[in-house]
Parts: structure tokens; sequence; C-alpha cells
């Protein structure tokens, strides 16, 4: 190959380069929305965005999942236009914005083989913290109980924590798991297993015939229906937050997902909707 | 060395042929300092972000915390090690006979088509992602460890899909190594009236064994590494392992379970599994490196 020749590729190659980071830095104008948080949101932010772009022509939004810590720490950080937070604001995060989108409970899940129908509070704490490590002792067949804990952060151990008065250090866990999926396909591969996972994530499976039941707490049942008239006892807000008070597109946004526009996507995902009809 | 640069550039070649040697040399040399620096930014970013937390959390208390609680501020790293090295040592312990004897299989026991076929599905195992690895480990291989004995999700979990994923590699490495193996070796051992397994274990296996190690190497640092398939079927239960059975969570792990969901000192704590691990890959790297240079060590 003559060096003319090569210099000729060199010179293409530097143009596709420098085009392609024009196109780039030109896509940067258009509408565009970056939502970053809770894996429990990120489903149903994708299905409201969605819907979202089709009816404004011109919009990309973008949904990632990472945690509610990561979507306010993103917004923080300017790094994303909203968070997603599968909890009410801590007092020290007050500084946000929160706009509830749905609510959601957190349910107690065991194998669907699991002849034990209802746990108290007490039982469930012993059962955690190692001190019944047989189904025999609450009633179930004999036994060994497999405890399913939550990796350190989610926000789902957080509220569970906080329910049963607990430090995670003080609880015995067999199984850790990062996501609601990897807890439900967890239990439902192990018949003396307990865990716990979002309602909505646990009802939709069930739904599909997976091994699984949810138990009651406290004597309610843990339903959809309980969570929005308020009295099952491990509920959360599922909020969208914003640095400063929505503007423009990010107004819009939050609005049309607080909207009745949205309902059958919130119920599809088994979540609760806040507008009551 | 018949390939070194004296015996490629003749001096009586024409000046424009010259050029394109310059040319592409620095255009060579550009992609090897752009791979190099690679390497060191990410060991720098690695250092830098575990910065905030090694300024004021002494290095003994990585191993000496009570426990992993990064959310009430220990930080004990120790467990996460032992899990690591468990894995991959009991995956390596598994797979590296199975994975020789199947390149013995291809290269010197076989027919030509058994051969050709056996290698495919070897390649064709080396090609699956690992979180089908994973996926599969969950639904079918958990629950059947725990009817043996609960909890199912264990270090022998770990260990066997570890195996399934690096076993390919240990196979197709030592295939290459095998071949590489002169033929006039063998041919000289056969002349000599050696058996079959008299010349593999007398010459082709030691003619092979730097390629051997470097595959088992390169195995070792993939067993260290892999995550997604790991997460799936260990429990991740931060504790030294007393048995096969017990739970325990890698190093790796450990990155991918938290890293989405910490902030402040505790990221700064995953970084530094982080830079254990690399340290790890790196001290690997440089055994592998050693035996290669000391092939008869």
């Amino acid at each position: 190959m003559k060096p003319a020749l090569i210099m000729r590729y060199v010179l293409f190659a530097t143009a596709l380069l420098l085009g392609s980071g024009w196109s780039l830095s030109g896509n940067a104008g258009s509408q565009k929305l970056v939502l970053t948080g809770a894996s429990t949101l990120a489903p149903l932010a994708g299905e409201i965005a969605r819907r979202f772009e089709s009816l404004h022509a011109g919009t990309r939004i973008d949904v990632q999942t990472g945690g509610s810590a990561r979507g306010i720490n993103d917004v923080r950080k300017s790094v994303a236009d909203i968070g997603m937070v599968s909890r009410a604001l801590k007092p020290e995060e007050k500084g946000l914005h929160s706009h509830t989108i749905a609510l959601d409970g957190i349910g107690i899940i065991l194998h669907a083989s699991n002849p034990v129908a209802a746990l108290s509070r007490q039982q469930i704490s012993g059962i955690y913290t190692g001190s019944i490590v047989n189904w025999k002792t609450v009633g179930g067949r004999d036994a060994p109980i497999i405890v399913i804990n939550k990796a350190e952060g989610r926000s789902t151990l957080e509220l569970f924590l906080n329910y049963l008065n607990l430090k995670n250090s003080d609880i015995k866990p067999h199984v850790i798991i990062g996501d609601n999926a990897q807890g439900i396909k967890t239990v439902a591969g192990n018949p003396n297993a307990i865990g716990y996972v979002s309602i909505g994530a646990a009802e939709y499976e069930i739904t599909r015939s997976t091994a699984i039941k949810l138990l009651p707490l406290d004597g309610i049942a843990a339903s959809v229906v309980n969570i929005r008239n308020g009295t099952f006892p491990l509920s959360r807000p599922l909020n969208l937050i914003t640095r400063q008070a929505p503007q423009g597109l990010i107004r819009d946004f939050i609005e049309f997902a607080r909207s009745e526009q949205v309902r059958d996507l919130v119920e599809a995902q088994y979540f609760v909707p806040v507008s009551a009809r | 060395m018949i390939w070194s640069k004296h015996n490629i550039s003749s001096p009586s070649a024409p000046a424009d042929a010259m050029q394109v040697d310059k040319l592409i040399l620095w255009l060579l040399r550009g992609g090897g300092s752009i791979v190099a620096a690679l390497v060191l930014l990410i060991l720098l970013f690695l250092a830098v972000e575990s910065w905030p937390a090694l300024r004021h959390i002494p290095a003994g208390r990585f191993l000496n915390d009570p426990s992993w609680n990064p959310a009430e501020r220990m930080y004990n790293l120790a467990p996460m090690l032992s899990g690591t090295l468990y894995a991959a040592g009991g995956a390596l312990l598994v797979a590296t006979p199975l994975g020789v004897a199947s390149a013995l299989f291809i290269a010197y026991y076989s027919s030509p088509r058994t051969a050709g076929i056996y290698r495919r599905l070897i390649e064709l195992l080396a090609g699956i992602p690992s979180v089908v690895y994973g996926f599969w480990g969950l639904t079918t291989l958990v629950p059947l460890i725990n009817q043996l004995h609960p909890p199912g999700a264990s270090l022998l979990a770990g260990i066997l899909i570890l195996t399934l994923m690096i076993l390919p590699t240990i196979a197709l490495t030592a295939h290459a190594a095998l071949l590489a193996v002169p033929g006039e070796y063998l041919r000289g051992a056969a002349a000599l009236g050696m058996s079959r397994w008299g010349m593999i274990h007398g010459v082709a296996l030691p003619a092979a064994k730097t390629g051997l190690m470097a595959g088992i190497m390169l195995a070792a640092g993939r067993a260290i590494g892999e995550t997604m398939a790991v997460l799936m079927v260990t429990g991740n239960v931060v504790r030294h392992a007393d048995s096969l059975f017990d739970p325990v969570r890698t190093l790796a792990a450990n990155i991918a379970l938290e890293m989405a969901y910490a902030m402040d000192d505790h990221r700064a704590a995953l970084f530094i599994s982080g830079l254990t691990l690399m340290l790890m890959v790196m001290a690997l790297a440089g055994m592998a490196g050693w035996l290669g240079r000391n092939p008869h060590a």
C-alpha cells in the first residue's frame, strides 16, 4: 500500500470520528429526559415514558435502574433530570421535591407448598434473627428455615428492617439477593425459604402461577386493595423526585405520570394509583 | 527468533516501503500505548475512588472489622477474599484435570471426526453467556443441592458453575498448546517405541507445559472475576465458609450487588473490593509471566 493511500484512509477515519462527534452534540439539542433510580419503579416509569414519547414527538426518555439511593444521588448531581425513589424522602433529603405517582407494599413470601398460613411480627423477627430455625416452631413441617435477605442499600431492606425494628447486622440470612425477580425465583425454587419482595411483583408472579404465596401481616392480607386503603402496615410511596420545582418538559412528564392517562399502566404493574377514582 | 525486525525490512527495500514501515510502526506504537495507558488509568481510577475510605479507615479494619455492614460502618472484606479464593480455587481444581483430559482426548485419542465435533461442542460451551449459566444454576442446580443439604445456594453451586465456565478455556488453550508441540518430538517418541501414554506423559505434556500453565492462569482470572453467574448461585452471605454447603460472597459479586446503591464510604469500600480484585488478577498475571520465563520451574 502506498503511503498516500494510507494517509487517505487515516483522513477518512478521522473524518468519520469527527462526524459522529458532531452528530452526537447535535442530538443533545433535542428534548431528552433522563430518569434513574429504584428498580421497583423502573418498569412502570419505562411504560409511562413510552406512552409519553408516543404523544410527544421528538422527546426521548431514558430510564435507568440502580436503586433509590442512585436516584437521589443522580438528581443531586444533575446527572438525571428525575430520580425514582421507592420510599418517602428522609429528613436529610427534604431539599428535593417529591411527587408520588403510586403506592407499593412489601410482602413476606413463602413457597406455595409451605403449610404456614400466617406469621406474627415476633415470629418473623425471630426467624430473621436466627432464634427460630425450624418451620415446626411456627406450625409448619419439620424442616430448616432458609432466610432470604436483601443486599445492603436496597430500600426494600430499609423498610423491612424499620418494620421489625432491627439492624441489618442482627439478621442471620442464608441467602442474600439483589432484585425482586431474583428473590421470587429463589423462593419458588426452595420449599423452605422465606423472603420479602414488592407485593406488586409477587402478585404478578402468582398470576403467572409461580410457586410462591404472600403472607398477611398483622392480620391484614397483603393485597393491592389493602395498600390503597392504607391498612397494610408495610407499604411505601413510589416517588419521582426533582432538584427544583419541576418546569417545562419535566413538569409535563410528572403531571402525565400522576394523571388518569396512565392509570392502567400503574395497575398493570400491580401498584396502586394515587388518584382515587 | 526468525521473525525479528531485522529479517523483515531488508536494507535494499525501496524508500517507499520504508515509509510505510515507519507509519505502521508509529500506528502500532500509538495503539500499544493506548492499551497500556488504559490499564494504568483503570488502576489510577480505582485508587482515586478508594482513597476517601483509605484516608480515614485504617487498612487493618478491612480485615479485622466484626462484619461487612457498610450502613453501620463495618467493612470486613476478609470473608469475601476467602470466598473468592475458595470458589475460584475449587473451580480450578475440578476444571483443570477435566480440561486437560479433554484436550488430550481431542489431540491424541479421538478420531479426527469425533475430535472436530467435540471441539465444536467445547467452543459452544465457551460461547454461552455467563448469565445463562447463572440462571440455569439458580433454577436447577441450587434446588438440587438444596435437597442434598439446605440452603442450596452455596460455595458448591458456585464452584460447579465456575467449573462449567472455565472448562472450555482450559480445554481450548491446552489443545492449542498440545498442537504446538513439534511433530518431530512425537514422531521421535513413536520411533523409540513409546506407548501412547508414555509419549503424552513423557514428551507432549512437558513440552506443552508453558502453554498449559498460561491457559490455567487465564481460566483463574476468569474464575476470580466472574460476577453474574456466581452472584445468582452462591447465596452472597458475607461469612467465612466452613463447608462446601455454606453460602459465600465473592468480591466481584459484592460490587455488583451493592454498587448501584452505595454512597460515600460504602461506595469507596466497594472500590477497595475492586482494587483488591485487580491486584489478585495482576498477581496471577505476574505468576503466569514468571512461569512462562522459567518453563522448568
